[in-house]
């Protein structure tokens, strides 16, 4: 590892005011991704500002909906009784990804704000367009069998890993930012970049800014399922996720959302299919044709073909199981 | 819900595991953990290419950094007087050539992750900054590492292949039923828990100790002999506690060599621990191997044919065989059998032995085979293994020391409800889930090789037993106790087995399942002997109760010799040495095998049934229940023998459903070397395993008539996943491991 500064300032305007004179410094929260990036090479800031003493860790429920504090730990998030009960699809997302140890160290913020985890971008010897722009994707005539089959560019083929990002994508989260002049809010769906051609971007966060809070508006979602299939039961990245919640009245779906993980450059909502199954009756039938639709335009890199017939059984299974017909 | 997992008497029965209170509280001491004065931290830097030559080294940088030491390599290492070996003065003698990968010897590069420097330092921050300032430059050479492009370059092994014919060849052509399929079994990594590490420690010029992670303190002590020209007292190898192995630490690697090296330069104790993606590249792994089997059968399932061909790989620089079309010689009763084994050299390191090594890799072919035949037989699979059942060894026509391998099929398929299941594809359904289940045999030689072991019986009572073994997770303490407890007739808590250093008696290294009966013959005849001169001192004690008796007519219970005819006469162990004025007891014996091993054939056996769900549309595999059933004689040692058991199966999961290496071609190197992405099962994975035993002595292999079971616990598991899913979709699956892309495609 190479050597570096470390502050750990105890204030928000502290970290900001830090951030905002040093262009190399980075924030780091849980440590559980940034560490080993440092540790492989893959990024190598010279100061670490340790935002673990912020008070950014609250969860409450506010009048716009639900607030959860950046600090936040993953393991918090899916434990609380107001997310359990009136946004479960989060829970599920959040004990769907990782292990207990490592959602006990990592944060709302740096999930997400996690990186990719393609193997060219790790291995420094590779090329990587994320990493190194301009040196090439390895992935993309490569092993790729964790990557996108949506809105991949020649330049990149990376998937976001996170599981937490799809629940909150697919529950209209906004996102709160702040810098040393003020403060933004980010909807959800526009945080996270396509690739196109600077897939060393991940996201319209700008330097200087820090994530303080996500919003989650209420909803009537009462019927909801996250579907992680992965390469072993427990502890591994999806090949793809599903959060599916429905709000169904007389049979008929009268508020739906779908959003997929492990399929593309960022959470991947599926808007289509959301549109086809409005207002008609939740049935299996429905949701197949409603799974054909999402994925039109899936594109396979070799590796990954079979993530787009494993998305389709994968989207109809996870309605099925949100609607109680699985 | 009370404290189930220390409910005593939900605990399966058995003397506990002697050092298991050390490994859960922290006190044991793993190689890397031995507190070492003046210690020093060596950190590898390894070759980003493939093949070709270091063209330059620009160490500067890294020799200026802080804390560093030196910067070793080709350039400037001390030399390794075991690689080049001097001619033996007579003619006649060959040198003893060194085996494997010469590190830092020439600018040579064989594969990619080869150390090309070390970096010592002060700390191991220090050492791991300074390796990332060393700059190489090189050479390039083409590369091969893709298997299945160089298939043509396959050719029997030099060192002799595995051509064998029995009958005629290819007899299985003719048969009114026949079956022919190609296999594969991936690169798979042992990536134990432990990482690799070593402490070098040169105590003089020519004197050095390494505490090191080896399966086999004697032969690492040997290796380092050989490597640094030194005398058997001058080279201590400590290995007190090993975190698994599974092969891995069956040899003597590079990184070993390369600390003792480091060591030697900077003149003070260093340090080197393997980082995770070393493991896939430095310390072996089982080789890639595509297997071809055909089955001729009678209408009625009695095989008339097999034939059994394997091509797997070796490395550029060595060459490593293993025995993976051996058991389709004699796991059943065939008259023609044919086989061979031929290598392709690649770019990569040597692949070594991997739990269960060679056989694993076989009886998955032949063990699915038999399943595919089954299904053209329209015979159950269970019934098919036991009308091909081999009565005596066909391939060396001795009858077998023990086999209880039809007891094992029956004890499993009954704990399983084998003949209960609808035995159609695709026929049977459970929660919405297609349901699956699947068998397999198991089988591994039962070995008994030279092992040498002291007793020493202490005036306090207690017994001491010592042997230069290593245990790397298997519980050889808790086995090697329970056996000397049995043979000397004292109880576990005062017996002690010590272990794990070259200056003991010299022991077998760790493998191939010998370490029981081995060592544990060893044990065994030096804890008779030492009851033997007991009884003897107890007969010529000035107050001995055993007027006129005859050793004969003793026996020994519980630290007593005790008269035969009326038990309650006795004279404790502790009594017999008072008498003598004698401080201890000490005994220490050779151990061989004899003219037995010429007379039988011997085997331990399993057999393995899965049951599990496929999800019918995502393919998801869920195991839901496996039954093991092993003949590995008698067992001395309850616990462990069913924790060996449960961890074999669950390697053997691993390998039929998630571990495999994978290596992007292009660069020739791997893309998937850590534990996020080479997948070992988790314990969401693993169902309950049931570890069943026959548990009947063998008569012949040793004195406990205990047979290892290491290896049959992983061997053929593989088949029984495939087999069952088979079973649940009417899908064959016959390349490892069975991800759910192959299911639904
Ligand atoms: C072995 C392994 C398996 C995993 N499996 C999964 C999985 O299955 N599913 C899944 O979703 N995730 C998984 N993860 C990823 C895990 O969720 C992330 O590592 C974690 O959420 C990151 O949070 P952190 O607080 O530790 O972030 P850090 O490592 O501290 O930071 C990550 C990044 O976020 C930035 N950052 C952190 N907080 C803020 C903030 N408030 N504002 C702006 N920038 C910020 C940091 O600068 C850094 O760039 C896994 C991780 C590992 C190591």
């Amino acid at each position: 590892m190479i050597p570096f500064e470390y502050i750990r300032p105890s204030g928000q305007k502290a970290a900001l005011d830090a951030i905002a004179k040093d262009a190399s410094a980075q924030f780091i929260a849980g440590g559980t991704n940034l560490v080993d990036l440092m540790k492989k090479g893959v990024v190598s800031p010279q100061k670490l500002i340790d935002i673990g003493k912020l008070p950014l860790k609250e969860i409450k429920e506010a009048n716009t909906g639900l607030h959860i504090g950046a600090l936040a730990l993953n393991s918090d998030v899916a434990e609380n009784e107001i997310v359990k009960t009136k946004y479960s699809l989060l829970s599920q997302a959040l004990y769907a990804g990782a292990s207990a140890q490592l959602r006990n160290m990592a944060t709302v913020g740096g999930n997400i704000m996690q990186r990719t985890r393609c193997t060219y971008f790790y291995d420094t010897t590779m090329p990587c367009n994320k990493r190194k722009p301009g040196s090439g994707c390895g992935a993309l005539k490569g092993y790729n069998r964790m990557h996108a089959i949506f809105g991949a560019s020649e330049n990149c083929i990376a998937v976001h890993p996170s599981d937490m990002c799809v629940a909150l994508t697919a529950l209209n989260a906004t996102i709160l930012v702040s810098n040393n002049k003020g403060e933004r809010k980010i909807p959800f769906g526009e945080f996270h970049r396509l690739p196109g051609d600077h897939p060393e971007t991940d996201n319209t966060l700008q330097k200087g800014e820090l994530i303080t809070a996500i919003i989650i508006p209420e909803n009537n979602l009462q019927h909801s399922c996250y579907l992680k299939i992965r390469d072993r039961a427990s502890y591994a990245f999806a090949l793809v996720s599903v959060a599916a919640a429905l709000e169904i009245a007389d049979g008929k779906t009268k508020d739906v959302r779908l959003a997929m993980g492990g399929v593309a450059h960022k959470p991947w909502r599926l808007t289509d299919a959301e549109k086809f199954l409005k207002g008609k009756p939740a049935t299996e039938n429905n949701f197949q044709q409603a799974a054909q639709i999402a994925i039109k335009g899936a594109k396979g890199y070799g590796n990954n073909n079979f993530k787009i017939k494993l998305a389709s059984a994968a989207i109809t299974e996870a309605l099925n199981k949100a609607a109680g017909k699985a | 819900m009370g404290n189930h997992f220390f409910d005593k008497a939900t605990m399966p029965a058995g003397q506990d595991r002697v050092d298991g209170r050390a490994k859960v509280t922290g006190t044991a001491r793993f190689a890397a953990e031995h507190p070492v004065p003046e210690l020093t931290y060596g950190v590898l830097v390894c070759s980003t290419i493939t093949k070709g030559h270091i063209k330059s080294l620009d160490t500067k940088a890294a020799e200026k950094a802080a804390g560093v030491l030196a910067v070793l390599s080709h350039l400037n290492s001390p030399k390794v007087p075991g690689f080049d070996p001097p001619k033996p003065a007579n003619k006649d003698e060959k040198p003893r050539a060194w085996d494997g990968l010469k590190v830092f010897y020439s600018d040579k590069i064989y594969f990619n992750g080869q150390p090309i420097a070390v970096v010592v330092a002060d700390t191991y921050e220090r050492a791991l900054y300074a390796a990332t300032l060393v700059k190489a430059e090189y050479i390039k050479e083409p590369h091969q590492t893709d298997f299945n492009a160089n298939i043509k370059q396959a050719a029997s092994p030099k060192g002799g292949g595995d051509d064998y014919t029995r009958g005629e060849a290819n007899a299985w052509k003719k048969a009114p039923v026949t079956l022919e399929a190609e296999y594969i079994v991936p690169f798979e990594v042992h990536n134990p828990m432990e990482l690799h590490a070593i402490i070098a420690v040169w105590e003089a010029e020519d004197k050095i100790t390494v505490y090191d992670k080896t399966q086999g303190p004697k032969d690492t002590q040997q290796s380092i002999m050989q490597a640094f020209n030194l005398p058997e007292k001058n080279v201590q190898v400590v290995t007190e506690y090993v975190g698994g192995a599974f092969g891995s630490a069956l040899r003597t690697w590079p990184h070993e060599i390369a600390a003792m090296l480091a060591a030697k330069k900077v003149n003070k104790p260093v340090k080197l621990v393997l980082g995770r993606d070393n493991m896939f590249t430095l310390v072996g792994y089982r080789p890639y191997t595509i297997q071809k089997i055909g089955l001729g059968a009678t209408e009625d399932g009695k095989l008339t044919g097999i034939t059994h061909t394997a091509i797997s790989q070796t490395s550029s620089y060595e060459e490593f065989t293993e025995g993976a079309v051996g058991v389709s010689k004699f796991l059943y009763a065939c008259p023609n059998v044919n086989t061979s084994y031929k290598l392709i050299p690649l770019d990569i390191g040597t692949p070594t032995w991997m739990r269960g090594p060679g056989e694993a890799t076989g009886c998955f072919a032949l063990e699915s085979a038999l399943d595919e035949l089954s299904y053209k037989l329209n015979i159950d699979p269970v019934e098919l293994r036991l009308r091909n059942y081999a009565e005596t060894d066909p391939q060396r026509n001795l009858p077998w020391s023990s086999k209880y391998l039809k007891e094992c099929y029956q004890m499993g398929a009954e704990k399983i409800g084998w003949f209960q299941r609808n035995r159609n594809p695709r026929s049977m359904q459970e929660d919405g889930m297609l349901v699956g289940y699947g068998m397999s045999t198991g089988v591994f030689g039962a070995f008994r090789w030279n092992a040498t072991a002291k007793g020493i019986f202490h005036a306090d009572g207690t017994l001491t037993v010592q042997s230069a073994v290593s245990d790397m997770g298997p519980g050889t303490s808790t086995s090697m106790v329970n056996i000397a407890s049995e043979a000397f007739g004292l109880p576990h808590d005062k017996i002690k087995f010590e272990l794990g250093s070259s200056s003991l008696p010299p022991g077998p290294t760790q493998g191939g399942s010998g370490t029981t009966s081995t060592l544990g013959s060893a044990v065994h005849e030096v804890c008779v002997e030492l009851t033997n001169q007991l009884k003897q001192l107890a007969l010529s004690a000035g107050n001995s109760p055993f007027k006129n008796a005859k050793p004969e007519g003793l026996a020994v219970e519980n630290g007593n010799v005790l008269l035969v005819a009326d038990r309650n006469i006795k004279m404790s162990y502790v009594d017999i040495l008072k008498q003598h004025n004698k401080p201890e007891l000490e005994f220490m014996k050779e151990s061989n095998a004899g003219e037995e091993q010429k007379k039988y054939s011997m085997y331990s056996y399993s057999v393995h049934f899965t049951k599990l769900h496929v999800h019918p549309s995502t393919g998801v595999i869920t195991i839901k229940k496996v039954v093991t059933a092993g003949d590995a004689g008698k067992i001395v040692s309850e616990k462990t023998a069913r924790s060996q058991m449960i961890g074999g199966v669950t390697g053997g999961i691993g390998m039929a459903l998630t571990e495999e290496g994978i290596i992007d071609h292009r660069y020739g190197r791997y893309v998937n070397n850590n534990l996020a992405d080479y997948h070992v099962p988790v314990n969401a994975d693993v169902p309950e395993i049931e570890a069943l035993f026959v548990n009947r002595p063998d008569p012949y292999l040793n004195p406990m008539g205990a047979k290892g079971m290491g290896e049959i616990a992983l061997i053929g598991y593989a088949a029984s996943v495939a087999n069952a899913v088979y079973h649940a979709t009417g899908k064959r699956i016959r390349d490892l491991p069975i991800t759910l892309d192959k299911i639904i495609s």
